[in-house]
Formats: structure tokens, C-alpha cells, sequence
């Protein structure tokens, strides 16, 4: 079996647009000539909803949700029946990228509980004898840029004892007071989350301080869902007992895949948290929470 | 012919004056007159037509007129300007910007490179205790997921699961090392990195150096801790170097990115990679691998756009902020300025917050983790202090490299503003700034062109010279110029201002001191292989600056200054020779002051005068210029009643005389002398009418001198300079002759009154005369001989106009010699035939007068010989 079958998309970087057009090569590297009975090429767009082991039960009563919701599916046949040469033969193709209806393309997405999936598929037929050959590829669906200009909207916070909320025992929490602002909680997804952080005082020593970036994912409708919050990353920007009253710099890069705007559907929710953790050196933790917007602009 | 007797003509001299006087005219003083200094009107059509000149005076109408030869001074010749010009406002072309960029973005050879701090590190910082490595290499399994992001990634996720399997749980902790194990072990993670890069594992390699960053955390055996960073950095380095240029390769068809590529250049497959991993570092977790991984991967921004590195360090130093060990953070900040000036040297501003970060957080030290840490090992805070050094040593000198050039760039600018609108005190205060900035490390040597420009900018606002010495600053400031053509340069601009703004002559000591100074460093700019015309504009310079001298009536302060000057600029002849001229008219301003009588104390002085001459006239080089001098001297002295010192002077100049060269070079053309000396001689002659004999010489000793030595000197073959001398001495002759001269001294006798017309004398002056004739009709006899007969006409001429005018032709043989020459000058009809009817007509004059009779007579028996 010496023929081999590849995609290769013309951008670098695979990001597709609704409405743009796919554009690339199939390219068949074989010794010999390759007999076949048509290649085709299949899009296909998917969100993959997944059930958390600890909701299960409760989604029982919805199980149709939870198939894969299709976005977008088309197929096309590059060639027709015939015979490939042997060497290397690229063939071109163009694949427009077009909904049915009034369905939208979600953003790629990587997550736990949902997954929004592109891929395109090159099917070679063939004979009895010999056996099919396909390849997959998949590529990244950016949503369009959001008209509407974005305000950001600068957080400001202070940390004290005080503020705390699920304490034990306040009265056994060393004393601290940590002040600091994002810049923005509507983040573009291609510019990094930023703000500052000052450790003002702080009885205890500071062991580390962390940005931890949650996704909250919700699958369900309006009678019941399941909401699952889970980290995709944790960053540190702060290692051991920092100087006091010294601005620290927040910056934390949107991992891409793992993020995507902000999605609410009838089906499903993505949404986006950031956590900003505080952890002293007697191993207390002290977690602020924003919720983020994201979006692309 | 030794027959011929002389007679002089007894003149009348005042009469003559008046019947052959001009009219006088009043000159208005609109009108033209040679020496009224030039006013152009219509200078732009004159423009065009004197292109290529070096003056551009002539537009100046200013009614102080000042010496002609130094307004030279007003331009620079062209070429310079020329050269001004391309330097200063051509706008700088495309290459020239390129140039100057790639000189910024790149660390000459003056910054000391890291290779060599580090070995001097490795050797210091060592240590004897067990060390441990850690190393996590499953770590970052599920808690960076985005390492395998993409969608390249599902070989690469293949891989990391590979990875993880392989190593899963393999905490390797590996302990009791010794420093050498230690430094083997980090070797061999080089090698390991370079191995899995090689083999494609990108993932196990950015893994490695994530895990060597790591290590840097940690600060256990804190003496060992500058090592390590050696070490691992060495490793960030490769790291970095390896990324760097996988995606250079990328871009490598068609043909090689060159050296200053731009992001533009770079293809979407290199940018897409390097941003990959870009995404991937942002990524880990901890702050410290972050840190030096991203730092280590700086200069990869370059592919990605334009400003990305200029951006990237700024956020990188603020992000050091976060690591609370204060030492953990300084090596971190080396780490980010070593690279930073590696890939930018010209963001100073990041640098710089650098330093002063590292100066905010240096409480740190002191603060209880730090403390705590020292007394669990043991460390003593003096040592522990040290360990900083090699860090604080390198961002420093990261800082200060090129900070001079900043400083002086500014200052350069400032220096201008404060001259505007300030007073010389903040002028002072800047100019000390620049040097208290400029000294360290000759600091200077890197920046003349700006510090020039700081003086030209002073120039131009201060003209005041007094002023400008009273700097305190200004003189140590021409210090710095210690390069000599640039000290020069300096010294010429000021001394041109000094020429054209100083009106006034001066006496001020910090004028006269500091300009002093200025000229001597020009003066000994000469040497050998200085070009003529600089050494004549060097003296041009200072000529102006000592013609600005004046001490007033302090006249023998003026003396003392200029036996100083001549000490000072004796290697420059121009200058010795203006010298000259000033102590001349200085003795001839003190016969003014003292009305033409000196004082005991005035006479001396205007010896000591002439003895400055007398002295220095002997060592210049220029034969014209010691015999004028000598002439000119001669003429002060006598005026000055110095009787002997004029003898000494005019016997000097004779004995001169026979040292003139045939041919002499004027501007670079060898050309014969004759002329001159023939311009000297009769100079010379003329003057010799006042100087009384010496009394213990013979009569006429001097004259006699002077035709001995025109006699024995060399002339050029064929030449009738000879005889026109003494056809010019008979007129000198006839005038000693008369009762009472034409001019004379004031107090001083002349043989007029030495001898009061004794008939010995005057037969000495007519047997001197006829002796002369003979000697010339001799020569008119040989020219006959040749092929001459042309000069002989015109010498018989010559002769014949010096017997009417002198001669006293009542002498039948004078009488008879004058027709025989005009008769031998017509005879090959080669004289002017205009010349001789004016002459004609002139003894027709002559003999209206009423004892010039006989004239008529010798009229009848000159014949005009026409040719028609």
C-alpha cells in the first residue's frame, strides 16, 4: 500500500471565517498509478456535548440534548472515477463555507463538556480489492468580529479579611490587604487579560499568587442543566514573598482553542471566569472571582 | 670715457613742487577712492561671477574697515563648506538611515560580552556543599494542556502522551550532588535538549528548558546560585538559538531572509509556528520558566511584527516584579538585559527601569524571608551580599553602555536653549554637567562631533569674549578635546568669531590668557606634513588675534606681550613677521605720544624696540621679507633718533643683499627675484638720502656698500639690472649733493648737515657719479657688440632722462655725453617715438625757466629721428 492521501489548507494557520472560502490542495503521493472510484471531500461541523459523571443522573430525563448538534455538513466530489498518476498529484479545491438556514457557526472550541469541531474529510474510493483511503483534517471557525464597539469596563478590588466570603474562621485568618484592578472583564479573545495587583501588607508571607482561568460550561435547556466549572489554565504571576506596595503586573494570554467567546445557546452555555488566587505561606488561599466576557473583535 | 664729469643740477625743490604740482580736488566722500572699503549694492548679480571665490567680504559696508586679508576669514573655502554641508544638512539617505539603525540594533565591539563574565562567574561562585536537581519532567501533564494546541497537534499530542508515559511519576530528584556532578548533570540536559531537538521531539525539548528555568527557583546552597544561572542560562540560550533559527529556516525559500528582515518578509507558515510558540510559553505555569523562556525566545518576536521586542521587554521587566526572592529577581533582570541588549540595545528605557525596579525592591533584603533563608544556611549577609554582584555589575553595564552618547545627544540640544534665554552662570552650569558627564571612561573621545557643536552653539550666542572666559567651565571644558586635528578644529572656530565680533582692541588678561592659549594649541598643530594653506590661514587667525592686543598706553606691557607671542608662535613666520610690524608701530606710536622728542626712558624703550627687530628679522626663512623688514626697521629706528641701530639695521640689509636668489617661489612658481630686488634696491636708495654718515666710516660708506654689493652679486646672464641700479643711484647722488634736501628726518642731521655742502664731500658724490657713468657706458658699449641694440637704445634713454633731470647740463661734457645718448637711443629708431616728443616738449618747458637756458641749446642738437 504505497499511496498516501493529505490535505494541506492554503492558510497557514487554518482559521476560517463564515461566508470565506476553504481553499487547498488533496495531494496523492504514490509509486504507481492509483486506480479509484471518485474522491470526495466532506465538511462537517459538530458540537459534542458531554455529560459530567456527577450529572448524570440528573440528565436522564433529557438525553436527546445531549446528541451532537451539526452546524454545518457538505460534501463534494474533487474527482471522478478514473485513475491518479503515479507521483505526486495535488489537486486543488475550493469549499465555501455557508450555513443552511438560520443555523450560525460557533467559534472552535476545546473543552470538557462541550466541543465545537471542524473537520474536513478526503474519502478515496476504491475498489474491492484495495482498501479505502481517508484523511481528516480539521480547521478553526472564527466567529465574525462583534460590530459594536467595545467599552472596557476597569475593575477595581480590594482583598482584606474582610471581604472574604466561605470563611471558617475569620478571626483566625492572618491580616492582609491586597488591592489591584483588571483592566477590562469584556476581554477581546486575541488581547491578553491584564491589570495590576499590589500586595499592600500582608502579616503572612506570600507563597504565590495565580491567575486561574475557569470555563463554565452549562448543558441543558430552561427545565434542568448541568453547569460544570473546570480550570483550563493556571498562571503565576507572582512567586514567593513579593515586595510590598510594588504593582504587579496581571497578564494572562487566552489559550486558543481552550477559549472562545462567550456562547449562550438554547442548548448549551460556554462561559468564562478568571480567578485571581492568593496562596499564603501558611497554605491559606484566598480566591477572587470575575466573570469574564469574552468576544472578537 | 673716465672723462665724463659730473655736475649735479642744484634744485629748487619747493618750486619745482609747486609749478608741477596737481590741482588739488576735494574728494567727496561718495566718490571712488581706492582705499574706501568696497560697497556692493547689487551683490546677486555680482554672485554668479564670483563663484568659487573664497571672499565673500564684499558685501560687507561696514565703516570700520578691517584688514583686508583677514576678511578671508569671513567664509570658509568652499570645499569645507562643501564638506559642511554633506555632513550636517543632507538629508540622510536610505542607507545612511539603514546604517544607523543597524547600528543601534546592534552591541559594538566596546560592551563587554557575557562570555567573558561568565567564566570569571563560575570560578567565583562555587561551593562545597551537596547540591539536588528536581526535576518534574511529567509536571506539566494536564495542567498545560494548550502545549497541545492546534491542529498540527495530533502528532504532537501522540508525543506528549508518549512523553508523559515515559516519565510518568519520574520525579527525579536527584540528590548529594557535587558541584561537578551538578554541572554534568546540566550538561547533559544541553545535550539531552539539543539530542530531542535534533529528533524532532519540540515538545521534550521546550520541556527540558522549562524544567532547567525551574531550578531557578530555587535557592538552596545560595552561594552556588550566580553558577547556576550560568549554567542554566547557557542552556535558555541554546534553547532560544535553536527556535530562533528553525524559523529563520522557514523562510528560507526562495532565498535567505536577510539580517534586517521584517516581519513583512516572514511567510505565514514561519509566523503561524512562531506563534505557536508564543501560545505554548504563555502557557506554563510558572512564573519563573515563563519568565526565562519567553526572555530566551525574545528575539523570535522579529518574525512576528515590527514592534513586537519593544513591546515584549517593558511587560517582561514588569512581570520580574513578581518574584519575591530579591535574589531570584536580579538574576532574572541580568538574564532580560543581557538579551534585551543581544537583540535591542537601543530600549534604554527598559534597561533603565531595570535598574531603578532593582533599586525599589532592595528592601527586600531585608525583609524576614530573606533573613530567614540566610540563618537556615548559615549565610552571612556580607556574602550573601556579593552573590548580587555579578548581576547588578551586568545590568549596569547594560545601563551605561552608549549612555554618554544619549547624555551628550541631549545636552547638545540643551546647550543651545540655555545660550537663548539664559545667562552665562546656567550656560556655565550646563557646560560643567557635560563635563562632569563626558569625563568618565574618556567618555569624550566617543563624541566630539556633538561636543564641537556644543561650542559653535555657544559661539553663536556669546561674542562677548570676556563673558565667555569669565565661564569657569569653558576652558577645562576645551580640555575634552584632546584628539589634536579636532582640538584645532575647535581652536579655529573660536578664533574666527573672536576676528569677526571683537571690535574693540583689548587688554583683558582672561581674554588675552585664554586666546593665548587658543593660538598656542594652533601654533603647535604645526608640523611637517602641515599644508601651506593651512599654515597661512592658522596665521591669518592669530595676526588677527594680536593685532587686537593693545595695552593702551602700557606700551612697554605691549613689548612684553609681543616678545611672549614670538615665544609662542615662532614656528609660524607670518606671525613673527606681523610681530615685527606691531613693535614698529609701536615705536612709532611712542615718537607720537611724545611728540618726536623722547624722554631718557622713551629712548630705551624704542631701542628695546628696535632690538626686538634687530633680532628676530634674522630667523625668518623669506629673503624679501628680512630685507624689507631690516628696510622698514631701519626707517623706524632713524625716525626714532636711534642713529646706530638704523646703521645696524640698513648695514644688515647689504649685507643681505649678495644671499638673494636669482629666482625665488611665489605661490608655487619658481620666478626670478630680479624684479624685487630692483623694487628693494631703489626702495632702499630713497631711503638712504637721510642717513647720515656714520662718523667713523667713510663718506657715503652705506651707498658705497650697497653699489659694492650690487657689483659682486650674481645677476642673470644678459641682464641690465646692474646697470639700471646705478643709473638709479645718480638721481640719489645728485639729491645728497643739493644744499638742502628734499626730505628729512626731525632731529636727526643728515649729511646735508653733517657736511653743510664742503666741496670734498660733494667731488666724493661727483667722482661716485662719474665712476657710475663710466660703468654704464661701458655696458652700453658691449651691448653694441651684440645682438642689443635694442636694450642699449632703451638704457641710453634710461641715462639720457637722468642726466636732464640730475645732471647739470650747463657741463659741456655732460652736455655733449647727453646728446651723444640721445643720439645713440634714436639711432636704430627703436625708442618710442611718443616718449621723445614728450621729452622734447618737456626740455622746451625747462628751458623757459630762468637759469635753465642752456636747455634750448641742447634742444637744437637733438634730432627727432622719424621714420616716415
Amino acid at each position: 500500500m504505497s499511496a498516501s492521501l493529505d490535505i494541506r489548507l492554503k492558510r497557514a494557520n487554518k482559521v476560517y471565517h463564515e461566508g470565506e472560502v476553504l481553499a487547498g490542495v488533496v495531494a496523492i503521493v504514490s509509486k504507481e498509478a492509483v486506480q479509484h472510484q471518485g474522491i470526495t471531500l466532506t465538511m462537517e461541523g459538530i458540537v459534542n456535548l458531554q455529560l459530567s459523571s456527577k450529572s448524570v443522573g440528573v440528565f436522564e430525563a433529557f438525553y436527546n440534548s445531549v446528541k451532537p448538534i451539526q452546524l454545518i455538513t457538505s460534501n463534494i466530489e474533487v474527482v471522478k472515477q478514473g485513475k491518479v498518476p503515479g507521483g505526486k498529484t495535488e489537486i486543488p479545491f475550493e469549499f465555501p463555507l455557508h450555513t443552511k438556514g438560520n443555523k450560525v457557526l460557533y467559534e472552535t472550541y476545546h473543552g470538557v463538556f462541550v466541543n465545537i469541531q471542524y473537520t474536513l474529510r478526503c474519502d478515496m474510493k476504491r475498489s474491492l480489492l484495495a482498501k479505502d483511503l481517508s484523511k481528516t483534517c480539521e480547521f478553526m471557525v472564527h466567529c465574525l468580529p462583534q460590530k459594536a464597539k467595545l467599552q472596557p469596563t476597569p475593575v477595581d478590588f480590594t482583598i482584606t479579611p474582610e471581604t472574604l466570603q466561605n470563611v471558617r474562621e475569620r478571626s483566625l485568618l492572618p491580616k492582609f490587604l491586597i488591592r489591584g484592578h483588571l483592566d477590562a472583564t469584556n476581554c477581546v479573545i486575541t488581547k491578553p487579560l491584564t491589570g495590576e495587583l499590589v500586595v499592600e501588607s500582608s502579616d503572612v508571607a506570600i507563597k504565590s499568587i495565580e491567575l486561574q482561568l475557569v470555563r463554565v460550561e452549562t448543558c441543558g435547556c430552561a427545565e434542568g442543566y448541568a453547569r460544570d466549572a473546570t480550570e483550563i489554565q493556571n498562571i503565576q504571576i507572582a512567586e514567593g514573598d513579593v515586595c510590598h506596595s510594588l504593582p504587579i503586573p496581571i497578564y494572562m494570554v487566552f489559550p486558543r482553542l481552550f477559549t472562545c467567546p462567550t456562547l449562550e445557546t438554547i442548548n448549551f452555555k460556554v462561559e468564562f471566569e478568571v480567578n485571581v488566587v492568593i496562596v499564603l505561606h501558611d497554605e491559606h488561599l484566598i480566591t477572587e472571582n470575575f466573570p469574564l466576557k469574552l468576544c472578537r473583535a | 670715457m673716465a672723462a665724463v664729469q659730473w655736475h649735479s643740477r642744484a634744485r629748487r625743490y619747493e618750486s619745482e613742487l609747486q609749478s608741477c604740482g596737481l590741482e588739488v580736488a576735494p574728494v567727496e566722500f561718495s566718490d571712488y577712492h581706492p582705499l574706501k572699503s568696497i560697497t556692493v549694492t547689487d551683490s546677486k548679480s555680482r554672485r554668479g561671477a564670483r563663484k568659487g571665490s573664497t571672499s565673500s567680504s564684499s558685501s560687507s559696508s561696514s565703516s570700520v574697515a578691517p584688514d583686508p586679508l583677514s576678511s578671508m576669514l569671513d567664509g570658509t573655502d568652499p570645499l569645507s563648506m562643501f564638506a559642511a554641508a554633506s555632513a550636517s544638512e543632507s538629508p540622510p539617505t536610505l542607507s545612511q538611515s539603514r546604517k544607523r539603525r543597524e547600528k543601534e540594533d546592534e552591541v559594538g565591539v566596546d560592551f563587554e560580552p557575557w562570555s567573558s563574565k561568565r567564566g570569571e562567574i563560575l570560578a567565583r561562585f562555587t561551593t562545597t556543599e551537596k547540591l539536588s536537581i528536581n526535576l518534574f519532567m511529567g509536571s506539566e501533564k494536564g495542567k498545560a494542556p494548550s502545549l497541545a494546541s492546534s491542529a498540527v497537534s495530533e502528532k504532537v499530542r501522540t508525543r506528549l502522551e508518549e512523553l508523559d508515559d515515559l516519565e510518568e511519576g519520574s520525579q527525579r530528584e536527584l540528590l548529594n550532588l557535587s558541584q561537578q556532578d551538578y554541572v554534568n548533570r546540566i550538561e547533559e540536559l544541553n545535550q539531552s535538549l539539543k539530542e530531542a531537538w535534533a529528533s524532532d521531539q519540540k515538545v521534550k525539548a521546550l520541556k527540558i528548558v522549562i524544567q532547567c528555568s525551574k531550578l531557578l527557583s530555587d535557592t538552596a546552597v545560595i552561594q552556588f546560585y550566580p553558577s547556576k544561572f550560568v549554567l542554566i542560562t547557557d542552556i535558555l540560550d541554546t534553547f532560544g538559538r535553536l527556535v530562533y533559527e528553525r524559523i529563520w529556516s522557514m523562510c528560507s525559500d526562495p532565498r535567505p531572509l536577510p539580517d534586517s528582515f521584517t516581519a513583512d518578509e516572514v511567510n505565514d507558515t514561519a509566523k503561524e509556528t512562531c506563534l505557536n510558540w508564543f501560545f505554548k510559553i504563555a502557557s506554563i505555569r510558572e512564573l519563573i520558566p515563563r519568565l526565562y523562556v519567553e526572555v530566551a525566545l525574545l528575539k523570535c518576536n522579529r518574525f512576528l511584527t515590527k514592534c513586537g521586542i519593544q513591546e515584549t521587554v517593558p511587560r517582561l521587566t514588569a512581570m520580574i516584579r513578581g518574584i519575591g526572592d530579591p535574589l531570584v529577581a536580579v538574576y532574572a533582570r541580568a538574564y532580560l538585559c543581557r538579551i534585551g541588549m543581544e537583540v535591542a540595545p537601543h530600549l534604554k528605557d527598559s534597561l533603565n527601569k531595570n535598574f531603578f525596579d532593582l533599586l525599589g525592591t532592595f528592601r527586600q533584603i531585608h525583609g524576614d524571608s530573606v533573613q530567614n533563608q540566610l540563618v537556615l544556611q548559615r549565610v552571612e549577609i556580607p556574602v550573601y551580599l556579593t552573590l548580587y554582584s555579578p548581576a547588578i555589575h551586568w545590568i549596569l553595564q547594560c545601563v551605561s553602555y552608549r549612555a554618554p552618547e544619549d547624555y551628550i545627544n541631549c545636552a547638545e540640544i540643551w546647550v543651545e536653549f540655555t545660550c537663548r534665554h539664559f545667562t552665562k552662570r546656567e550656560v556655565n552650569t550646563v557646560l560643567s554637567d557635560i563635563i562632569k558627564h563626558m569625563t568618565p571612561d574618556r567618555a569624550f573621545e566617543d563624541a566630539y562631533p556633538q561636543l564641537q557643536s556644543v561650542i559653535r552653539k555657544i559661539l553663536t550666542y556669546f561674542h562677548d569674549f570676556s563673558v565667555l572666559f569669565s565661564m569657569e567651565r569653558f576652558l577645562p571644558f576645551m580640555d575634552m578635546f584632546q584628539k589634536d586635528s579636532v582640538r584645532v578644529g575647535v581652536c579655529l572656530s573660536i578664533m574666527d568669531v573672536f576676528i569677526k565680533h571683537q571690535q574693540e582692541p583689548t587688554r583683558d588678561p582672561v581674554i588675552l590668557n585664554a586666546l593665548l592659549h587658543v593660538c598656542k594649541t594652533m601654533h603647535d598643530s604645526v608640523n611637517a606634513l602641515t599644508l601651506e594653506d593651512e599654515k597661512r590661514s592658522l596665521a591669518l587667525l592669530i595676526n588677527g588675534f594680536i593685532r587686537m592686543v593693545s595695552f593702551g598706553r602700557d606700551f612697554e606691557q605691549q613689548l612684553s606681550f609681543c616678545v611672549e607671542a614670538r615665544a609662542t608662535f615662532c614656528n609660524l613666520e607670518p606671525v613673527l613677521v606681523q610681530l615685527i610690524h606691531t613693535v614698529n608701530q609701536l615705536a612709532m606710536e611712542t615718537r607720537r605720544v611724545m611728540r618726536g622728542s623722547h624722554s631718557r626712558k622713551t629712548a630705551a624703550f624704542v631701542r628695546a624696540c628696535a632690538a626686538y627687530s634687530f633680532i628676530t628679522i634674522p630667523s625668518l626663512t623669506s629673503i624679501f621679507s628680512r630685507l624689507n623688514l631690516y628696510l622698514l626697521s631701519g626707517q623706524v629706528a632713524l625716525a626714532n633718533q636711534c642713529l646706530s641701530q638704523a646703521d645696524a639695521f640698513l648695514k644688515a640689509a647689504v649685507s643681505v643683499l649678495p644671499e638673494v636668489p636669482r629666482s625665488i617661489s611665489i605661490e608655487g612658481k619658481l620666478r626670478s627675484s630680479e624684479g624685487f630686488l630692483l623694487d628693494f634696491i631703489n626702495n632702499f636708495l630713497s631711503a638712504l638720502l637721510v642717513v647720515p654718515d656714520h662718523p667713523e666710516a667713510g663718506v657715503l660708506f652705506l651707498v658705497r656698500g650697497l653699489l659694492n654689493m650690487v657689483q659682486d652679486y650674481t645677476w642673470e646672464d644678459n641682464s641690465d639690472a646692474k646697470v639700471h641700479v646705478y643709473i638709479s643711484a645718480l638721481p640719489l647722488l645728485a639729491a645728497m649733493s643739493q644744499e638742502s634736501y628734499l626730505y628729512s628726518i626731525p632731529k636727526v642731521d643728515s649729511n646735508e648737515t653733517l657736511y653743510g655742502g664742503d666741496p670734498k664731500f660733494l667731488a666724493e658724490i661727483n667722482k661716485l657719479c662719474e665712476t657710475l657713468i663710466g660703468q654704464v657706458l661701458d655696458h652700453l658699449k658691449t651691448l653694441g657688440r651684440d645682438e642689443s641694440i635694442h636694450r642699449q637704445g632703451s638704457l641710453a634713454f634710461s641715462l639720457f632722462g637722468c642726466l636732464l633731470a640730475h645732471g647739470d647740463l650747463r657741463n659741456n661734457k655732460l652736455n655733449q655725453l647727453a646728446v651723444n645718448l640721445w643720439n645713440l637711443s634714436h639711432k636704430q629708431g627703436y625708442c618710442n617715438t611718443r616718449t621723445s616728443v614728450r621729452t622734447l616738449e618737456f626740455i622746451k618747458h625747462q628751458a623757459q625757466q630762468p637759469d635753465m637756458v642752456h636747455l634750448s641749446d641742447v634742444l637744437h642738437r637733438l634730432t627727432l629721428q622719424s621714420r616716415t
